[in-house]
C-alpha cells in the first residue's frame, strides 16, 4: 500500500508495515520539546503521575527551551524557569538552554533545529502548537497538552491519530517580492481557519524546492493556523545540508510514495501570488496588500518563530536600506545565533544592525517570543492600547499582542518593511 | 454518566485559546492547586469587550455548568491551561459545532469536562443565562427556558477517558500503565 510521508513516518514510529488515516496507533517518540509556560505544568503532571522519584524515558529526547516570559519582572514567570532548572538538574537533562547563560538560545521553533534536534523520518511532540514548524525538515511535528507531554516524558510514547493528508502543490518560480509567509497566509485564506482541522498539510512543487529552510519553516509553522495537525516537506539536499551542519546524529529521511492517496490537492503558480496581509483577528482574513493601502497603522512589529528568523530580517533590512521607518518599528531576533547573524550579514556593505538603525528602527530587543503572544504586563513591544500594528508573526487574534482593544495586520517582513516606510499598508513592490 | 443540569453560556464561531485565557496569565501553572483556581477566575476574560461576564468579578467561579459554542472552539495555542480554566470554573460540559483538534485532546487528557459535538447550530438556540440540560443516556441537549431538545453526536471513545478523570486514570484502568 503507499503512504504519504506522514504517513510513513507514523507507521515507522508505531513499528507498523502500513496503516492509514483514521488508525489510531501507539507511536515511539524521538524528541519531547517544551518550554517556561507548559514544561513547569508538564514536570507537574509527570511528578504527580510517575512519582517524584521517577525519571524521563530518555534523558536525550527530552529538549527544553526557555523562550516565552523571559525579559520581565514578572516573579511567577521567573518561578517557572526555576522549575524548569531544577528539574533539569535533578534530571541530568543534557538539552537544556538556560536564560543567562551562554547556552541560551530563545525561541523553541528556531532553537529546535539550530540545536541540532530536528532530523528527517523523526516523531517530534511539543507543548506547543506551532512545534508543526519542523516539519520543514522532513519530520512529524505536532503540538500537544502538558497532560499528553507528561505521559510521553514518563513513556516515551502517545497514541495518535493519523491524519489525512490535503496537498499542497506550489510550482513556478518565486517573484523576488513574494516570500514564503505570503504563500502560506494564501493557502490559509483560501482554506479557512479551519480547512486543515486533524489533517496533514504536505507541501510540495517547485517553489517549495526553491525556498531556503528558514522559509520552509514559515510555511510550517502557519499549518496550525488552519487547524492543521502537522504540516510537512519532504526533505532533500538542502535539508541534510542543515541537518548534518548541526548533528552527527543518523537519520533515516522518509519520502510519499508515488501514487499515495491525498484527501485533496492543490495546486498553485506561485507567480499568480501577491503580497498579503490577513486582517484581524482570524489568519485567513486574507487580503492583498495593496488593495489595504488605507489601513493606517500605529507601530511594525518583526520577531517570532514565524517572521524573526534570519532570512526574514534580511529581507526586511533589503527593503529598510537607505529609507527612513514613519512608525515606532519593533525588532525581535527569535535566536541568539539570529541576532549574531545581525551583525555579521551585510546588505550594501553594512550590518543589517546599521541598516535599521539608520532607518530609525526601535532598538534590537534580546531574542525571545516578547509581543508575539502580549506576555507579562512588561513585555517589549506589548499593545497597551489601540494600535494598528504589521507584523511578521503568526497569530492576528484578539488580544493577541496584548491590548485587546489593538488590531493585528499579519504580513511578510517586505510587507511589514515597506508597511513601516509608508505608515500605512503598503505593497513592497513600490518599494523595493 | 449523570445528566448535567445548569446554567448555558454562549459563544460563537472561532474562539482561540487567547480568549479563553489570555497568555497574561500563562505564568500560571496549571499543577499547583491555588494556581487551577486562579485560572478558573480568569477562564474567558478574554472576549471582546461588551460580552458578558463568564466569571462575574470578584467570584471564585463563573455560575455557568454548560458552555455552548459555534465551530472550531479552541483553536490556536496549546495551552492546557485553556481547558483547565474552563473546568476550574466550573463548566462540566460543554456543546460545540466542530472544536481545533489540540483543545479537544486536552479537554479529553484532563478529563476536565465532556466535550459533546452538535450537528446543530445551537449557539443560536441558546442565550447566555437559559437552563440547560444534557441526558448522556439519550445523547440530548435540552433548552429548559426555550422548551427544546437537540440530539447530541456520540462521545464513542472519548466518554470512557473523561468518565475516568483523564488519560491517565485510564490508561492505568486499561493497564497501559502501572
Ligand atoms: S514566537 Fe510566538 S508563536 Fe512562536 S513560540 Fe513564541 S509565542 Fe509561540
Amino acid at each position: 500500500m503507499s503512504m504519504t510521508i506522514t504517513e510513513k513516518i507514523l507507521a515507522r514510529a508505531a513499528s507498523k508495515k502500513c496503516l492509514g488515516p483514521g488508525d489510531n496507533v501507539w507511536v515511539e517518540v524521538d524528541i519531547l520539546l517544551t518550554h517556561d509556560v507548559c514544561g513547569p505544568g508538564t514536570i507537574g503532571v509527570f511528578q504527580r503521575e510517575f512519582g517524584r522519584q521517577a525519571r524521563v524515558w530518555n534523558r536525550e529526547g527530552v529538549v527544553i527551551i526557555p523562550d516565552h516570559y523571559i525579559f520581565t519582572a514578572d516573579q511567577k514567570a521567573h518561578r517557572n524557569v526555576d522549575t524548569l532548572r531544577e528539574f533539569v538538574k535533578e534530571q541530568k537533562l543534557p538539552h537544556y538552554y538556560d536564560v543567562g547563560t551562554p547556552d541560551y538560545k530563545g525561541v523553541c521553533h528556531v532553537a529546535l533545529p539550530e540545536g541540532g534536534h530536528v532530523r528527517p523520518g523523526e516523531v517530534i511532540l511539543g507543548t506547543d502548537s506551532h512545534t508543526c514548524t519542523h516539519g520543514a525538515f522532513g519530520a512529524f511535528a505536532t503540538g500537544i497538552g502538558n497532560t499528553d507531554a507528561g505521559f510521553v516524558m514518563g513513556t516515551g510514547k502517545l497514541l495518535l491519530k493519523v491524519p489525512k493528508t490535503l496537498r499542497f502543490r506550489l510550482e513556478g518560480e518565486m517573484p523576488s517580492y513574494l516570500m514564503a509567509k505570503d504563500l502560506i497566509l494564501k493557502v490559509i485564506g483560501d482554506i479557512g481557519f479551519d480547512g486543515a482541522s486533524y489533517c496533514a498539510m504536505e507541501f510540495c512543487g517547485s517553489a517549495i524546492r526553491s525556498l531556503s529552510m528558514e522559509e520552509r519553516m514559515t510555511i510550517c509553522n502557519m499549518a496550525i493556523e488552519a487547524g492543521g495537525k502537522n504540516g510537512v516537506i519532504e526533505p532533500d539536499e538542502k535539508t541534510f545540508e542543515y541537518v548534518r551542519s548541526r548533528t552527527n546524529k543518523p537519520f533515516e529521511p522518509v519520502y510519499s510514495d508515488a501514487g499515495a492517496g491525498v484527501e485533496t490537492e492543490r495546486v498553485y503558480d506561485v507567480s499568480q501570488i501577491e503580497p498579503c496581509v490577513a486582517e484581524p483577528h482570524v489568519p485567513s482574513n486574507h487580503a492583498l496588500a495593496r488593495e489595504r493601502r488605507s489601513v493606517k497603522l500605529d507601530r511594525a512589529y518583526i520577531g517570532s518563530c514565524t517572521g524573526g528568523k534570519l532570512t526574514d530580517f534580511l529581507a526586511a533590512a533589503r527593503l529598510l536600506k537607505g529609507k527612513r521607518v514613519t512608525i515606532p518599528t519593533f525588532l525581535v531576533p527569535a535566536t541568539v545565533e539570529v541576532a549574531e547573524g545581525l551583525s555579521r550579514e551585510l546588505v550594501n556593505g553594512k550590518s543589517l544592525v546599521e541598516v535599521f538603525a539608520e532607518a530609525g528602527c526601535e532598538d534590537i530587543a534580546p531574542p525571545s517570543c516578547a509581543a508575539c503572544l502580549g506576555g507579562p504586563a512588561d513585555t517589549f513591544g506589548r499593545t497597551k492600547g489601540s494600535e494598528v500594528v504589521i507584523s511578521t508573526t503568526n497569530r492576528n487574534f484578539l488580544g493577541r499582542m496584548g491590548s485587546k482593544q489593538s488590531r493585528i495586520y499579519l504580513a511578510s517582513p517586505y510587507t511589514a518593511a515597506a508597511s513601516a516606510v509608508a505608515g500605512h499598508i503598503a505593497d513592497p513592490r513600490d518599494y523595493l | 454518566m449523570k445528566t448535567i443540569r445548569g446554567k448555558v453560556y454562549v459563544v460563537r464561531d472561532d474562539i482561540d485559546t487567547d480568549q479563553i485565557i489570555p497568555a497574561q496569565y500563562l505564568n500560571l501553572v496549571p499543577t499547583i492547586p491555588e494556581e487551577y483556581a486562579k485560572l478558573g477566575t480568569y477562564a474567558l476574560c478574554g472576549l471582546p469587550d461588551g460580552s458578558a461576564p463568564f466569571v462575574k468579578p470578584g467570584a471564585p467561579k463563573a455560575e455557568y455548568t454548560i458552555l455552548v459554542a459555534g465551530r472550531n472552539f479552541g483553536c490556536g495555542s496549546s495551552r492546557e491551561h485553556a481547558p483547565i480554566a474552563l473546568g476550574a470554573a466550573g463548566i462540566r460540559a460543554m456543546v460545540a459545532e466542530s472544536y481545533a483538534r489540540i483543545f479537544f485532546r486536552n479537554v479529553v487528557a484532563t478529563g476536565e469536562f465532556y466535550p459533546f459535538e452538535v450537528a446543530e447550530r445551537l449557539c443560536e438556540r441558546f442565550a447566555t443565562g437559559d437552563e440547560g440540560e444534557i441526558d448522556p443516556t439519550a445523547g440530548t441537549i435540552a433548552n429548559l427556558t426555550a422548551g427544546k431538545t437537540f440530539a447530541m453526536k456520540p462521545l464513542g471513545a472519548v466518554a470512557p477517558v473523561v468518565e475516568a478523570g483523564g488519560l491517565f486514570a485510564y490508561a492505568r484502568r486499561a493497564g497501559m500503565i502501572k
